[in-house]
């Protein structure tokens, strides 16, 4: 099982506690933790599923490429971290 | 009619400002720190909603409940078709997604429930259930000419203002910046462009005087008299006598036609009320002094409203929904992008100062 970790910032607006979930894309993690916490996808995703704008993830230290679809590889031993990126402001 | 509790949008909360014996003050503020764009108290079951853009975590909107307040659905854009390219004015992929909301009214009274908001980038939204759920008006963004609209008051392009007819609420006027007029006569099954006779010197010759060119900065309707409306523009102020189908420039303003508000009397068609800043290019008030114009005379002439507001170095900017008119016509409200928030309980010929700390003000609207 993957390890997902939310930024602290978000938490204020909607509680994401650091989940297990299993996948082998971003797309799947994420789904699979926002099956239990469906208010959360809105924070992450914008309206066509795609990262926001300004949120940035990495998997394993390594930011993802693919924003839109989320098809970034992820392993059984990985850590996604959900972060904002600085571009927001 | 007369409102005692005024809503003010601004860059860091929703502040909640009650007239007590004579004076207003602040009684709440809530998400504080947050931006929050647009909020409306809803007349027919009291429903209160605030509109927030937390920036990275996207657009939510809440609605009061109890004491406090419970996030709701915003509005989600629909899927983009697989393939499918669509591009800004900027050359840029337009992403189908929520980016502001920047319109909220409600519905007529034999359609409880129903509230309308409007978006950037362009989407429409009603919903019939306050906001629990929410449809985009598909007839409105797949309309062809709606790929024509073009960014103003923002990047992208979007929808200010929303006018439902008080004698039909199948009837209906929005406003883009930039893309004109749009007018409904069946509930938003279909839609068609208004707004002859407004005018854009900022375009190319040939497109000055097309309807869709327009820049209309903010669309109001009087309640008595709907076949009234006035419209501040960018190229400045516009009146309709025929549901804006014509409109004509109101021109000789002094000190200025540009600005962004109006407001119309519930009641009396020829008296309305804008905010001017010196032009386009210069948006702050003309001299440094902060005044509110006001005609009774369907806009052959303007009073220069100065009493109580600043009269030297004042820079104060008042965005398109910061300036209301409660149901009476009697008193006014206005905040400023430098945190002033002024009130006045005879037509705007007096004014008083509540405060001028507050953040950066979006929207002033009377509860």
């Amino acid at each position: 099982m993957a390890k997902v970790v939310f930024t602290p910032n978000i938490q204020r607006h909607v509680a994401l506690p650091e989940a297990e979930a299993s996948g082998r894309t971003v797309r799947d993690v994420l789904e699979a933790v926002f099956a239990d916490h469906p208010q959360a996808r809105g924070y992450v995703l914008d309206d066509q599923s795609g990262l926001r704008k300004h949120m940035t993830i990495f998997v394993d230290g390594r930011m993802i490429r693919d924003r839109a679809r989320l098809t970034d590889a992820v392993n059984e031993s990985s850590t996604v971290f959900v972060f904002q990126a600085l571009s927001g402001g | 009619m007369v409102s005692d509790t005024l809503l003010v949008s601004t860059r860091k909360g929703l502040f909640t400002v009650p007239r007590r014996g004579r004076q207003w003050e602040i009684a709440a503020v809530d998400f504080l720190g947050d931006n929050v764009t647009i909020a409306l108290t809803d007349r027919r079951d009291g429903s209160r909603y605030a509109a927030l853009d937390h920036g990275h975590f996207g657009v939510k909107l809440h609605r009061a409940a109890g004491n406090g307040w419970e996030e709701i659905a915003a509005p989600v854009y629909p899927p983009k078709p697989e393939g499918y390219e669509e591009h800004d004015m900027w050359g840029r992929p337009l992403n189908w997604s929520t980016a502001r909301i920047w319109a909220l009214a409600a519905g007529g009274p034999d359609e409880p429930g129903v509230i309308w908001c409007g978006t950037l980038p362009g989407g429409l939204f009603r919903s019939a259930d306050r906001g629990q759920s929410w449809d985009m008006v598909r007839s409105l963004w797949d309309h062809p000419k709606r790929k024509q609209w073009m960014g103003g008051g923002a990047d992208l392009p979007g929808i200010h203002s929303i006018c439902v007819d008080p004698r039909n609420s199948k009837r209906m006027w929005v406003a883009v910046s930039t893309g004109g007029i749009w007018f409904t006569e069946d509930g938003g099954a279909s839609w068609n462009l208004r707004g002859e006779g407004m005018r854009a010197e900022y375009v190319p010759p040939e497109q000055t005087h097309d309807p869709i060119a327009q820049d209309v900065h903010c669309l109001a309707q009087c309640r008595a008299a709907p076949q009234r409306m006035w419209v501040q523009h960018h190229n400045g102020i516009f009146v309709s006598s025929d549901e804006g189908k014509t409109f004509t420039e109101v021109t000789h303003v002094e000190p200025s036609a540009f600005g962004f508000p109006v407001v119309v009397h519930p009641r009396e068609p020829d008296t309305a009320w804008f905010v001017p800043e010196i032009k386009d290019e210069k948006r702050i008030p003309r001299e440094g002094k902060l005044v509110v114009i006001r005609t009774r005379n369907g806009g052959k002439s303007f009073d220069v409203l100065t009493k109580g507001l600043p009269q030297s170095h004042a820079y104060d900017v008042v965005y398109r929904h910061a300036l209301a008119l409660d149901a009476s016509g009697e008193r006014l409200a206005f905040g400023s992008t430098t945190g002033g928030l002024w009130v006045s309980d005879d037509q705007g010929d007096s004014w008083t100062c509540v405060t001028h700390t507050l953040p950066p003000v979006y929207a002033v609207h009377f509860a």
